[in-house]
Formats: structure tokens, sequence, C-alpha cells
């Protein structure tokens, strides 16, 4: 479905720290389209500054109580100008939304376990994911690691999915201290048969090491890459990400419209 | 009646003069999905040499005030995939494809339009002659007014497609430029290109992209190319695509009036992937509020006079 641009109302701007916050969007037509993995153009409407709009994963689908979709929600983490803009909007103050863009991930069915991997930020594209695997009863399993305690968010929301919760904090203040490889890469030793396939999202030095350890015990993964974006729909190639197919020479492809998805093991390291 | 918003450019008659701009449309088959490109004046693709090129590292573009820095490196597929993989597709979408030609050397700018004029749907040639971001080719034949003059004569004599160099405004008087394309036979000019600049993070004392300099676009340019557009509008008689920072009507108007006969759109298109339909709507009020049957006689329709202050 092609993508829709949408003045979209903010329903609630509900900040979960100092830096979180989950920015709730009247963007019916949007949530409808959105497929797990996808990913909108956000700005604050009819401004210069920020000039371009930012990509963030879509984090929520959302309904109303008959379970009709009225908005999507974004994750959204202060890092910047842009995100500190879209961290103080308070509800009434209208986006503008371009969306849905990218290509999803692909869901896995049983018995293949579903691993989704997440760091910081990276939860973001986890949520709608986890709907869709909980929907078709894929065993699904959530690795997340933080930097504290009460940065780890809508923990919640995924055990009422279902779904097993693997927690780590680089300061020890919740779940296991240290890096969320370290929990992924023991799973993998003790896997079935059966297989898994692994989901990560989240800074880069944790995608690379995911990817890596899948490969090491040949599991097939799908990371979710975030780049510096100018338009979100192949125009500008200034989100180019290097990939390399089987023996070819490694090319440099647009993540907007070639991922944010992409396969693992096709993407160089650099 | 709807208001005339045609416009000549040479030979050449487009619905409109909203053309998208090169390096900000991909090959334009991206935006398919979104604009319907029969509709656009004209659609000019990213840069093409003979060769694939890889361009620069990320990080590519960085945000400034009410603009942007790129520094992309021109990659791209080349002349040859291009005509054999997305000129189809454009012509089959009905777009008027300007094609950016791209060279190291003369020969190279000779050769690329040489194959593009064998190709069908090539409506034009932009000859790019400006682009900030490369060591080599570009910006060296549009920094030089012989260079410039002996570009574009090579290529005028290569094809029969009409032939457009875009200038690079980091130059002390674009005028001459435009006047040393008019003598070498170009049928227009389009300005301006991005402006070189760069940013620095304070923070980590690093460029903000890895090219460390690059290309300012958005906004922020706007007055200076429409200025540069008036400049050359008084010194050529072919026609000028203007463009830098053009969000909405009012500012495709703006340079319309400084004397350009179509104008491109680049990074509003990045902000706004509908912004073309607003943008024609806009001009179609603007002219029916000022009663002006056809929007070509805005071209250059700009008045000089100085008006009396009125403190609103």
């Amino acid at each position: 479905m092609p993508p829709v641009d949408v003045d979209a109302t903010v329903i609630a701007n509900a900040r979960l720290s100092r830096d979180y916050s989950v920015l709730s969007l009247a963007a019916p037509e949007v949530g409808r389209r959105t497929q797990p993995g996808q990913f909108v153009m956000v700005k604050p409407a009819g401004v210069t500054d920020p000039l371009l709009r930012r990509p963030f994963s879509v984090f929520e689908v959302l309904r109303n109580g008959t379970g009709d979709i009225t908005g999507v929600s974004i994750l959204n983490k202060r890092a910047g100008r842009s995100t500190r803009k879209l961290y103080e909007l308070e509800p009434g103050d209208v986006v503008s939304c371009l969306g849905p863009l990218g290509l999803p991930f692909t869901p896995v069915l049983a018995p293949t376990e579903a691993w989704m991997v997440a760091g910081g930020v990276g939860l973001a594209p986890f949520a709608t994911l986890a709907e869709a695997l909980a929907a078709s009863r894929t065993p699904t399993t959530l690795f997340y690691g933080a930097r504290t305690a009460d940065e780890l968010f809508y923990l919640d929301f995924f055990s009422a999915l279902g779904i097993t919760i693997v927690l780590t904090t680089e300061d020890g203040s919740g779940g296991m201290k240290g890096r969320v490889t370290v929990p992924l890469e023991a799973a993998l030793k003790s896997l079935g048969p059966a297989g898994a396939m692994v989901y990560a999202c989240g800074p880069e030095p944790m995608l690379e090491a995911v990817a890596k350890l899948a490969a090491r015990y040949n599991q097939p993964s799908q990371v979710s890459v975030e780049r510096v974006m100018g338009c979100g729909l192949g125009g500008c190639y200034s989100c180019v990400v290097p990939v390399k197919h089987g023996d070819e020479e490694a090319n440099l492809v647009r993540s907007c419209i070639s991922g944010p998805v992409f396969d693992g093991a096709e993407l160089v390291w650099e | 009646m709807a208001p005339d918003l045609s416009v000549k450019l040479g030979a050449l008659t487009l619905p409109n003069p909203l053309i998208a701009a090169s390096g900000c449309f991909g090959y334009g088959v991206e935006y398919e999905q979104v604009v319907d490109l029969s509709l656009l004046g004209g659609v000019v693709s990213k840069g093409l040499f003979m060769k694939e090129r890889q361009g620069h590292p990320p990080p590519r573009i960085v945000e400034t005030p009410a603009g942007m820095i790129n520094a992309i490196g021109l990659q791209g597929i080349g002349v040859h995939r291009f005509v054999k993989e997305k000129l189809p597709l454009l012509r089959k979408a009905g777009a008027r494809t300007f094609v950016n030609v791209c060279g190291t050397t003369l020969d190279e700018y000779v050769e690329v339009t040489k194959v593009l004029s064998q190709a069908e749907g090539v409506a034009a040639i932009e000859l790019n002659i400006s682009c900030p971001n490369i060591k080599e080719g570009g910006i060296q034949f549009g920094c030089s007014l012989n260079g410039t003059f002996d570009v574009v004569s090579a290529v005028r004599k290569a094809t029969h497609l009409p032939v457009i160099p875009k200038l690079t405004p980091n130059v002390t008087d674009v005028a001459s430029f435009a006047r040393a394309s008019e003598e070498a036979g170009a049928d227009a000019v389009s300005l301006v290109n991005t402006f070189l600049a760069m940013a620095i993070d304070v923070e980590t004392r690093r460029p903000k992209i890895s090219n460390v300099m690059g290309g300012l676009s958005g906004p922020a340019i706007r007055p200076i190319a429409v200025r540069m557009v008036w400049e050359c509008y008084q010194l050529v008689k072919i026609p000028i695509i203007g463009m830098g920072g053009i969000t909405d009507a009012r500012d495709a108007i703006e340079y319309m009036l400084a004397g350009a006969t179509a104008v491109q759109i680049g990074t509003q298109n990045f902000v706004d992937p509908f912004v073309w339909s607003k943008v024609l709507d806009g001009i179609t009020d603007y002219l029916t509020r000022h009663k002006i049957e056809k929007l070509s006689e805005l071209i250059g329709a700009f008045d000089p006079t100085p008006t009396k202050t009125v403190h609103a």
C-alpha cells in the first residue's frame, strides 16, 4: 500500500522518563496500512525548524474500545533538536506524519521460535511484531537491554502477549548486568532443532554483535537499521548501508526502500 | 476558464513549470507511488556518469538552519543501466525526463550525452558542471568560463536534444557563466546548484558529514538564488530554470518574476513529497486572483521600482 501523508493531531505524549516519550498520533490511515517493522517520517507540522522529518519505527498501532484503528504511536528518545521538540509536544499539537514506509519484518511461524533483540529505543518496532507473532502463536522471546532499569518500558505489554522476557541493564539495576548479547548467546547455545529467527533493533554495535552471533549459530536474522535519512522514499540517497548478496561486491543501498529491515547475513559491518 | 500554466523552454513545451530537481527525486520512478509523474512539468534524473559510482560514505546529509548540507557524491547506476532499467518506466509513467549528465572529462560528458541521444524518451540534457562534492569533473568546468563554454559547445554538437547547463553559485558572477553557456549554444540554463558549505560538531570537533564539505540547499539559500536568477535574466535571452529553496507557490512565482521560465523543487520534496499538487494549486489560485490568463506572462515581470515603506 502506498504511504499517506497526514497532519496528525497529538492524542497523548506520555513521558516515560527524562528522555523517552510515547507520542500517540491520530492517523488511522497510517495505522491501517502499517506492517510490523515499517516506519514513519515525522516532524512538527508547519515549521521550518526542523526542516526535514525524522524516521521512527511505528511503535504501536492504536485502537479504540471497539477495536477500530485510530492511529499510531512512536517511541521517541531525546537525542537532538528534532527529538527534543517531539518530546515537548502536547495533546492537540499537530505533526506531519508520512507513512508507512520501508520493508517490514517477515514473521516466522512455530515451531521456529521468534527472538526479538532490542537495545534501548530499538524496542520500537517490536510491539507490533510481538502482536503479529502472538496472533500466529509463534513462541516468542524478547531480549531487551537498556542503560538502567527505569529505561525498560512496556514490559507488561509484552507479558500480556505471552512473550518470554529476558532483561539486561548496563548498571545491573534491572535484569542481568551487562549486554543483551550475553543471554542471547546462552540461548543460542541451547537452542533446539526447530531453530529461531533472530530479530534485532538497537545501537549499531549491538546489531553487528547480534547478526554475527546468529550467523555463528547458523540462525537467520532480520536487522532493523537506523540511518540519517532525508526523505524516506528513495529520493536523496543519504541513508545508504553496505549490503552484500553472496559473492557479489558490497553495494550501498538505500535503507528507506530496501530496508530498514535487512537480512543480517547480508549487511556489511564497517 | 483555468489559467494556462504551460511554459516553453526553447523547443520544449511543458504543461507547467514545476520540475523535480536532480539528486532530490531518485530516478523518478521511486516517486510513482505518491505522485503522478505526468502531472509534473518534468523530472530530472540523478546525475549520471558512464559508469556506476558508489558515492561518499554516510553520514551524507545534515540539517542546518532552514536547509541542509549534502555530500552524496553522485552515487549512481551509470547511463547504460539508466537507459535500460529506468527510462522505460519513466516513459510509461508519462514523465518528461531531463537527464542530469556528469563527466570527469569533457569526453565523458559527450559520451554520456550520445548514449542518451540514442535512447527513447529523453526530453533534455541537464549538464552537471556544478556539483560541489566530487574531486574530478563537474565544478572544474563550471567554475571556469572557458571550461563552461567548451563543455557546452562539445555537448551541443553531439546531440539533437536541448542542452541545459546547471550552473554553480560558487562563482563571483554567475551571469557571466549563463552568458558563456548561451554563446556556446545552450538552449537554457538552470541555476543554482548548491552552495559549498560545512558544519562542525562542536562536541566532537568532527565534521557533521563524512566528506567534510557539502552543498547547502533549502529555504536558507532562496534569496541568494533569486538574486542570481534576476542577474542572469538581465544578461541572457535563453530561458532560465530557477531553483533553490522553493517550498510553495509564492516561492515559485518569486523565481518566475525574477526571470525564471520554469522552476525546480528539490529539498522541499524531501520535506513533503506531495508538494507538487499544492504548488500547482497555489499558482492557479494566484493567477485567478490576479486575473492572469497565462502563467508565462509572469516571467521576468518583476518591477524593481522601490515601494514606499508601509508599516503594517
